[in-house]
């Protein structure tokens, strides 16, 4: 499993990446391997909206299960990755790059510092794995 | 394709039944009632009788194997239930027909609410929902009620915890009510902690399955029950594992509201494809006026000569009727008559072999599969289909593979708060046979899973049919009950 050192984490298993005052999101390997096949991926929020941090701007379906995936910082959408209503299956092989789901502005910058580094992140795995 | 379709059996002209040349002239249905594009099948009686006998044979029911399916409890349905459905005086009753004329039915469904208000101490019952998640919805439509008619509409909010029943979210959400994840503890209890922080004046209330679908009961009842009522909120209880209590403990005494019973599981009606669920719900005496209606009552008590005459009644301020006509009446003649033939000292028999036969399981697999909440289980317990010297298997591997072995998998990949589960209910009906012949190949499977994955993974092998591809079959949905091209792959 792969965990980009550039990224920053949540405990619900998604992943930012900021450049700038962009932000992009998406959910991490150890989140899509643990749901197994995604087979249906679609982003409730919409252009424009600002979501809240912890609130769901996307649904994830697999064989296994659905989840909700959740803002990691409060941001204004500025895009939504279309690619993943034809191609969930982008989630299982490319989970950091092709499948991003939302871009956003960043609304609060000091949101990120409760966010999890790589570290921080991959003991957090470790713990919930046993 | 091992059984054709029954539009490819069609014959042009082919027919089951020769009605006799009419007399008398026909008349014709008016044009537009007229449908030229619904091609049925045109069969003979044997032809159908074959087809849907030969489907059954490829089937997996209760009646030919072990039935392990966790939280759905798949026990034997008494065919003793079917006899009583079949009685002529029930079976051929009509929903229109005369309160003086129905009054055996009507004494029949008075007397499932008593046993129900009895059995889960409440003050009333309403027998209208048609399945438990329907009587989900009532309960919250009644909560919601109750909360409206006190002039309080801050409350939105209902708490469930993600030990809960999968329905439970999506009941409040279609109930229009938003749902607030409570966490477990390390032993599988509801973190009261975490309770205490959210629960406030928007808390309508909180939706606690009892045992939860960790086949645990939930040791902090009273203490939720205390701390929801103390903030406003009312007790919702998903009575979908009232299996592990009949008899023993009254939901209504440990502080529940609502609660919904299915009479396809705890009652031993028909389900999984066998026939229609059927959620009853019982209330506390505040929420009695909102019941769904009608609900059977005593309308005229009666005197020396003539028998009390019962009838429906529309409780106050009901939320209304949430079924046609007054529920599903069949269930209610099957549930009935299993808790006749029980009688009151039998029902309690059926929560203690339920409770033993699972702790039985549990403690013959505990050593071979990793079991996250090992406490003394209610009815069911969650064992995790993982091994860390067997890295490629998983839950549904081991759940495909004990297909070859004759049982139904148990329910897999929930609850989500265990890895790779596998949620385990035996049931009372089982014996300690057929318990040992499950295990047995629980314990062969684990050891397969290390010396042969291959069988696991490739599994079923004796089913007629392999390993179905889940995500094509998610993916691409066909539904269409008629012949449609499919593709060469």
């Amino acid at each position: 499993m792969e965990f980009p050192d550039d990224l920053k984490y949540t405990k619900n298993d998604e992943w930012i990446r900021v450049e700038g005052d962009s932000g992009t999101a998406g959910i991490s390997d150890y989140a899509q391997d643990q749901l197994s096949d995604i087979v249906y991926v679609e982003v409730t929020a919409a252009i424009g909206d600002e979501v809240e941090k912890g609130e769901a701007f996307a649904l994830v379906e697999s064989v296994k299960a659905a989840v909700d995936v959740y803002m990691p910082v409060t941001g204004k959408i500025t895009e939504v990755n279309e690619a993943l209503i034809d191609t969930p299956e982008l989630v299982n092989s490319d989970p950091y790059g092709q499948a991003w789901m939302v871009k956003f502005e960043v609304s609060d910058p000091s949101q990120l510092d409760d966010l999890m580094d790589v570290e921080a992140y991959k003991q957090s795995i470790e713990k919930r794995s046993n | 394709m091992i059984e054709p379709r029954i539009y490819d059996l069609s014959s042009p002209g082919r027919m089951a039944v020769r009605l006799p040349e009419s007399d008398v002239e026909l008349s014709k249905l008016p044009d537009h009632l007229v449908r030229e594009d619904l091609p049925l099948p045109e069969l003979s009686e044997l032809d159908v009788v074959r087809h849907f006998v030969r489907l059954s044979q490829l089937n997996h029911s209760i009646d030919t194997g072990f039935y392990p399916l966790g939280s759905c409890t798949m026990k034997y349905n008494p065919k003793v239930n079917e006899d009583a459905a079949r009685l002529p005086g029930f079976a051929f009753s009509h929903p229109f027909q005369d309160q003086e004329l129905s009054q055996g039915n009507l004494i029949l469904m008075y007397q499932l609410q008593e046993w129900l208000k009895e059995i889960g101490g409440f003050a009333g019952v309403s027998l209208q929902p048609a399945a438990g998640a329907h009587g989900e919805l009532a309960g919250l439509l009644i909560i919601q009620a109750y909360h409206r008619d006190r002039g309080d509409h801050k409350r939105r909010k209902i708490l469930v915890p993600d030990s809960a029943h999968g329905t439970n979210p999506a009941s409040t959400t279609m109930a229009g009510m938003e749902v607030i994840e409570l966490p477990s503890d390390p032993r599988g209890n509801i973190d009261l902690e975490k309770l205490r922080q959210i629960c406030d004046e928007t808390v309508a209330g909180v939706m606690l399955t009892n045992p939860n679908t960790l086949g645990l009961f939930e040791e902090h009842v009273l203490e939720v029950s205390k701390q929801v009522h103390g903030c406003g909120g009312l007790m919702y209880g998903d009575g979908a594992n009232m299996n592990a209590l009949l008899g023993v403990v009254r939901p209504g005494d440990l502080g529940f509201d609502v609660l919904h019973y299915n009479l396809h599981k705890t009652f031993s009606t028909p389900h999984g494809g066998g026939g229609p669920g059927s959620g009853p719900v019982g209330v506390s005496e505040q929420l009695i006026d909102f019941l769904p209606g009608p609900v059977v009552d005593i309308v005229d008590p009666g005197d020396e000569d003539l028998p009390p005459l019962y009838g429906l009644v529309g409780p106050e301020k009901s939320i209304g009727r949430v079924k046609a006509f007054h529920g599903h009446f069949g269930i209610f003649v099957r549930a009935y008559t299993y808790m006749r033939m029980l009688g009151k000292a039998g029902l309690r028999d059926v929560a203690d072999h339920a409770v033993l036969n699972a702790n039985y399981l549990r403690v013959k697999l505990r050593d071979t599969y990793h079991i996250p909440f090992d406490r003394t289980c209610m009815h069911e317990f969650v064992a995790e289909g993982r091994w860390a010297d067997a890295p490629d298997i998983h839950a549904l591997d081991i759940s495909k593979r004990l297909m070859d072995y004759g049982f139904h998998p148990p329910t897999n990949y929930f609850p989500l708060i265990v890895h790779e589960a596998l949620m385990i209910e035996p049931t009372e009906t089982e014996s300690k046979e057929t318990l040992d012949a499950f295990v047995n190949a629980m314990l062969s499977i684990a050891e397969e899973a290390r010396s042969r994955p291959e069988l696991l993974k490739n599994a079923p092998h004796k089913t007629p049919f392999g390993r179905l591809d889940e995500v094509k079959a998610a993916k691409e949905l066909v539904l269409c009950c008629q012949p449609v091209e499919v593709p060469e792959s």
